[in-house]
C-alpha cells in the first residue's frame, strides 16, 4: 500500500515536472524582420515549417528592422521588452551587442551542428561577427545598370561607375558614406588591401570625398532600398547599387532590361539577434525557434524564395531552384564563384569606430 | 455698506467676486454669513469647492496631455545635457582624473590606470563598458573600440602576480569568506579605502546576479587594489592581522604597471587626446551636444568652431527657415485665390469644390509624395510633356526633383489644405455688402479689394501661415523621399541621430534649438500682428 502510494505521487510529480516543462515555452512570439520579399522567403522557409511542428505557437510578425536599434533601445530604456527575436545586419547586431541590448550566446550551445556534423562555430565561421549576431544570409550590395543604356559596351568594372565619358547619365548611390568611400578610393588607384589605412587618415576621407566629387552632379541618393530597383525600372539612372536580392527581383521577376555588375560587390551579413533580458519562458521558445530555424536545410530552403547565400558552409551544396520561377538560384548567389571574383569584406569594426566621424564629413559634403 | 446696495440693485448679476470685494472693502469689522462666520472666509471655500470641481472636470485631459506629451518632451530635451554615464561607469577614474594636468602634455599617473582598471572591470562585468564607448565616440573616433577591446582585455591582465603573491604570503586571502569578514569592520575598510569601494562594487554585483560573495572567487582586481592601498601606508588602525603581515610584506612584492598593460591592449591608452576626452566629458552634465548642434566642439581652451568640413547644422537650420518660410509663401500665393473663389460661389458648389481641397488630406502622405516623384523626375510625365511639346530637348531634360524645388513644390501641395481652410471660414465671414459699399463711395475695384476686403481677411492668412509655417519646419518624410541633398531639412538629420546613429544627445540638442526657434518666431509673430488677430474660423 505504501509503495503503491509513493509510486503513484512519484507518477504525479514527473508527469507535473514533464508539464511544467512544455509550458515553460511562451506560446507567443515577436519576430522582427524587413518585411517584403525578404521577410515572406523567412515566413516560407522558417515560420512555416516551424508552425507545422509547433501548431500551438502564434508567431507575430512586427517589420521594424529598420529602426529595429533604436526601438530596442527605448524598448530597453521602458523597461519592457516586446520583442523576441530580431532581424539585423552585422553592422547594426555590433552596436546592440556595444550597447548590451543584444544577449551573448554560445554557438555551439545555442545553434545545432552542420548536416554533416561539424559544429555551428565552424559551420558558420568567420560569419560570427559579434558575440550576439547568429548569422543568416550573405547578401551584397552591388550594382545593377540598363542593358539597353549602355550600348554594347557594358561596364564590368567598380571603376565605370566613376567614369562618365563612357557611360554618361545619372547613378544612384547610398546616402551614407559606408560602401562609397570605399569604392571611391578604391577606383582613386589605393590597393584593395590598403582601403582603410588610407581612410582612417584625414586626408584619405578628403581624397574619397574628392573622387565622389567627380561624379557628384550625377547621383541620385538613396536611402531605402527600394529606390535604385524604381529608378532602374524608370529609366532615370543608368546604373545604381543596391541589394543584390532586389536587381535579382527587377531582373527574373519583373523582367526589366537591367544586368548586374557584380564588380566589387561588398558582403554583407544579415542575422537574428536575442534581445537582453527576456523573461525565462519566452527565451526557451526562442531559443527553440532559432536552433531550428538556422540549421542547415532551413537555410537552404530560403534561398528558394530569395537570391541571398546562407551563411552556413554545410547549406551551400543544399541550394536549389526558385520555388515559383523554377530557375536555378545558384547563379544569382552573391556567393557564386561566377559573381564572387572580385569582392570587397567590409570591416565592421572599424566602421563602428570611423562612423560617427565620417558620417559628419559626408553629409557636410553632400549638404554643401 | 453702501456698496451692497449699488452691487444689489444694479442691472448686472452680483457675482460671488463682487461680494469678495465687497468683503475686502469693508472698514467696520468682518461681514458675518448666516452660520457666524466671516463671509469672505465662506465664500473663499464655496469658491474653492467650485475650481476644484472645474478642476476635477479637466483632470483627465491634463493628466493625458501631462503624461503622454510634457513628459515625455521634457525627459527629451533633459538628454540634451545629460552625460552622467562617464562618471557612473567610470567612478573611481573620473576622480583620480580631476587632479591631472592635461596641458602638461604628460600622461595621468599609476593610480589613474588603477582607478581605470577597477572600473573596466566592473564595467565588463555589468556589459556597460561599450556603451561607454558609444558614448565616447561621438567625441573622439576610436574610442568605441578602444573600449571594447579593453573589456576584453582586463581579464587577461598580468595582475595574477598580485594574487599569487598574497596568497603565498597566506593561502586564506583566496578565500572570499574572509574578505566578507574582514570589509565588515570599518576599521578594515578605513585602512583599505579603494579596496573597500572595490569590494562594495563587487558585492553589489554579486547580489545583483544571485550569487553568493563569500563563495564567488576574488578576483585579481580586488588584490591588486589591496596591494595599492598597503603600498601606501596607513594601515595602523587595521584589525585583520593578516593586513599587518601583508603590509610588512608588499615592500618585497613583484610589481606589475597597469598603464604598461593597458597600453599592451591598445596603445590608444597612452595617448593623452583619449584621456582629455575622458576628462572633459566626465561632469554629470555637458554643453557638448549643444556645441555639436551649432558646428562648434569643446576644444582645448574652451568652445570652439568646428572644422569647415564637419559644419552642417547651422547650414541645415538656415535652409529649413529659409524653405519653410518659401513654402509658407507659396501656399498664401495659391491658397488666397481658391479661399476667394469658394467663399464667393453659392454653398451647393463652394461644398463641391471643398472636396478637391479636402480630398489630398485623404490620401496617404507617401502615395502624395510618391506621386510627385513620378510627375517630376526626369523620365516623368512633365519632362515628357515638354520634350513632346518641343519646349525642351531630349537631352536636356529639367531636373526638378531630388532638391529644393522637389521639396517645396510637394510641400506646397500638401500643406496647402492648411492654408485654404482657415482662409476660407474667415472669408466667408466678411459680407459682400462692404465691397458693394465702398463702390458704390466711388472706390475702384482694386481699392475696394485692397482697402477693405483684404485686412478683413488678415486672421485667415495669420492663422494659416503659423499653421503652414510651423509643420513645415519640422517635416520629415517628403524631404527626405523628394529632396535630394539640397532640399533635405534639419529634421531628417534628427531622424538620423534617432534611428541610426543612436545619438540621443545632440537629436535632443538639435530638436531643442528647433523648439526654441519655433516659440521665439511664435512669439515674434505676437509682437508683430497679434495673436488675438488670428482666427480659425
Amino acid at each position: 500500500m505504501k509503495f503503491t502510494k509513493t509510486l503513484m505521487a512519484t507518477t504525479a510529480l514527473s508527469m507535473t515536472a514533464g508539464l511544467a516543462n512544455a509550458e515553460d515555452m511562451a506560446d507567443k512570439m515577436t519576430l522582427v524582420s524587413w518585411g517584403g520579399a525578404y521577410q515572406r522567403s523567412q515566413v516560407n522557409a522558417y515560420a512555416e515549417p516551424y508552425k507545422k511542428l509547433h501548431p500551438e505557437v502564434e508567431i507575430v510578425w512586427d517589420e521594424s528592422s529598420n529602426e529595429a536599434v533604436a526601438k530596442l533601445r527605448a524598448q530597453n530604456e521602458a523597461g519592457n521588452i516586446t520583442w523576441d527575436l530580431v532581424d539585423v545586419v552585422a553592422a547594426d547586431a555590433m552596436r546592440l551587442c556595444d550597447e548590451g541590448l543584444a544577449m551573448e550566446y554560445d554557438p555551439d550551445e545555442l545553434l545545432a551542428p552542420g548536416d554533416d556534423g561539424t559544429p555551428a562555430s565552424e559551420d558558420f565561421g568567420d560569419l560570427i561577427v559579434s558575440d550576439c549576431f547568429i548569422p543568416q544570409i550573405v547578401y551584397s550590395i552591388t550594382f545593377g545598370y540598363r542593358t539597353d543604356m549602355v550600348g554594347d559596351n557594358p561596364p564590368d568594372d567598380i571603376c565605370d561607375v566613376f567614369d562618365l565619358e563612357a557611360y554618361p547619365g545619372k547613378r544612384s548611390l547610398e546616402k551614407r558614406p559606408i560602401n562609397n568611400m570605399e569604392w571611391a578610393l578604391l577606383c582613386d588607384g589605393v590597393a584593395k588591401e590598403d582601403v582603410y589605412d588610407v581612410l582612417a587618415t584625414p586626408e584619405g576621407q578628403e581624397q574619397a570625398l574628392a573622387k565622389l566629387d567627380t561624379i557628384k552632379d550625377n547621383v541620385i541618393w538613396w536611402s531605402a532600398g527600394a529606390d535604385t530597383p524604381q529608378l532602374l525600372a524608370d529609366g532615370e539612372i543608368v546604373m545604381g547599387s543596391t541589394y543584390n536580392g532586389r536587381l535579382f527581383s527587377v531582373i527574373e521577376e519583373q523582367g526589366q532590361p537591367v544586368a548586374m555588375m557584380w564588380d566589387a560587390q561588398v558582403f554583407d551579413l544579415d542575422g537574428w539577434i536575442i534581445p537582453e533580458g527576456l523573461p525565462a519562458d519566452r527565451l526557451a521558445r526562442v531559443k527553440d525557434f532559432v536552433r531550428f530555424a538556422t540549421d542547415t536545410q532551413r537555410l537552404a530552403d530560403q534561398a528558394k524564395y530569395i537570391s541571398y547565400g546562407p551563411a552556413r558552409k554545410s547549406s551551400a551544396p543544399l541550394v536549389g531552384k526558385h520555388a515559383e520561377l523554377g530557375i536555378d538560384m545558384a547563379p544569382h548567389m552573391p556567393t557564386d564563384p561566377a559573381n564572387s571574383k572580385n569582392t570587397f569584406l567590409q570591416n565592421y569594426s572599424w566602421w563602428a569606430d570611423y562612423r560617427d566621424d565620417i558620417d559628419a564629413k559626408f553629409q557636410a559634403w553632400l549638404a554643401k | 455698506m453702501s456698496d451692497v446696495t449699488d452691487a444689489t440693485t444694479g442691472k448686472r448679476a452680483p457675482t460671488p467676486d463682487d461680494a469678495l470685494r465687497i468683503a475686502d472693502s469693508n472698514q467696520g469689522g468682518p461681514v458675518l454669513a448666516a452660520d457666524g462666520r466671516p463671509l469672505k472666509r465662506s465664500l473663499n471655500r464655496a469658491l474653492r469647492m467650485q475650481k476644484l470641481r472645474a478642476l476635477a472636470l479637466i483632470a483627465p485631459l491634463l493628466i493625458f496631455v501631462l503624461i503622454t506629451f510634457i513628459a515625455p518632451i521634457a525627459d527629451m530635451l533633459f538628454r540634451s545635457v545629460e552625460n552622467q554615464i562617464v562618471s557612473e561607469t567610470l567612478p573611481e577614474t573620473v576622480v583620480a582624473l580631476s587632479d591631472w594636468q592635461p596641458d602638461g602634455g604628460e600622461l595621468p599617473s599609476e593610480k589613474v590606470f588603477e582607478a581605470l582598471y577597477v572600473d573596466i572591470f566592473m564595467a565588463q562585468e555589468r556589459k556597460l563598458h561599450t556603451r561607454l564607448g558609444s558614448r565616447l565616440n561621438y567625441e573622439l573616433t576610436g574610442m568605441s573600440s578602444l573600449l571594447r577591446k579593453s573589456g576584453r582585455g582586463v581579464k587577461r591582465f598580468d595582475t595574477d602576480i598580485y594574487t599569487e603573491q598574497f596568497t603565498a604570503l597566506d593561502p586564506s586571502w583566496a578565500d572570499p569568506a574572509t574578505w566578507v569578514a574582514m570589509m565588515a569592520d570599518k576599521a578594515n575598510r578605513d585602512a583599505l579605502p579603494l579596496t573597500a569601494r572595490s569590494w562594495a562594487r563587487w558585492v553589489d554585483f554579486l547580489e545583483e546576479e544571485g550569487d553568493d560573495p563569500a563563495k564567488e572567487d576574488v578576483e585579481d582586481f580586488l588584490f591588486t587594489t589591496l596591494y595599492s592601498d598597503l603600498v601606501a601606508g596607513n594601515t595602523g588602525g587595521a584589525t585583520d592581522p593578516r593586513i599587518a603581515v601583508a603590509a610588512d610584506a608588499v615592500g618585497g612584492f613583484e610589481t606589475v604597471s597597469l598603464r604598461d598593460q593597458f597600453k599592451a591592449v591598445d596603445k590608444d591608452w597612452v595617448n593623452p587626446e583619449v584621456w582629455r576626452t575622458i576628462l572633459t566629458y566626465s561632469p554629470d552634465y555637458t554643453s557638448g551636444y549643444f556645441l555639436n548642434a551649432v558646428d562648434m566642439q569643446q576644444g582645448h581652451d574652451g568652445p570652439e568652431t568646428r572644422p569647415e568640413n564637419q559644419q552642417i547644422y547651422v547650414k541645415l537650420f538656415t535652409r529649413t527657415m529659409f524653405m519653410s518660410l518659401v513654402i509658407t509663401g507659396s501656399c498664401i500665393l495659391l491658397g488666397y485665390p481658391v479661399a476667394w473663389i469658394l467663399a464667393n460661389l453659392p454653398m451647393r458648389t463652394a461644398n463641391m469644390l471643398m472636396i478637391l481641397v479636402l480630398l489630398p488630406f485623404w490620401t496617404s502622405l507617401l502615395v502624395r509624395t510618391s506621386a510627385w516623384k513620378v510627375m517630376l523626375q526626369q523620365q516623368g510625365v512633365i519632362n515628357d510633356v515638354l520634350v513632346w511639346l518641343g519646349l525642351v530637348n531630349d537631352s536636356a531634360r529639367l531636373v526638378m526633383i531630388n532638391n529644393q524645388f522637389g521639396t517645396i513644390v510637394a510641400m506646397t501641395h500638401i500643406l496647402l489644405p492648411f492654408m485654404i481652410l482657415p482662409m476660407y471660414s474667415v472669408m466667408q465671414t466678411i459680407p459682400p455688402s462692404y465691397m458693394r459699399a465702398a463702390k458704390s463711395l466711388g472706390a475702384t475695384d482694386w481699392t475696394a479689394f485692397w482697402r477693405v476686403y483684404f485686412p478683413q481677411c488678415v486672421p485667415g492668412i495669420g492663422a494659416g501661415s503659423i499653421l503652414v509655417f510651423i509643420l513645415s519646419i519640422g517635416y520629415y518624410i517628403t524631404p527626405e523621399i523628394v529632396g535630394g541633398t539640397t532640399g533635405t531639412f534639419i529634421s531628417n538629420r534628427i531622424a538620423y541621430h534617432i534611428s541610426s546613429s543612436l545619438n540621443w544627445g545632440l537629436a535632443a540638442a538639435l530638436g531643442t534649438i528647433l523648439l526654441a526657434v519655433v516659440l521665439i518666431l511664435y512669439w515674434a509673430y505676437d509682437r508683430i500682428v497679434g495673436i488675438d488677430n488670428v482666427k480659425l474660423g
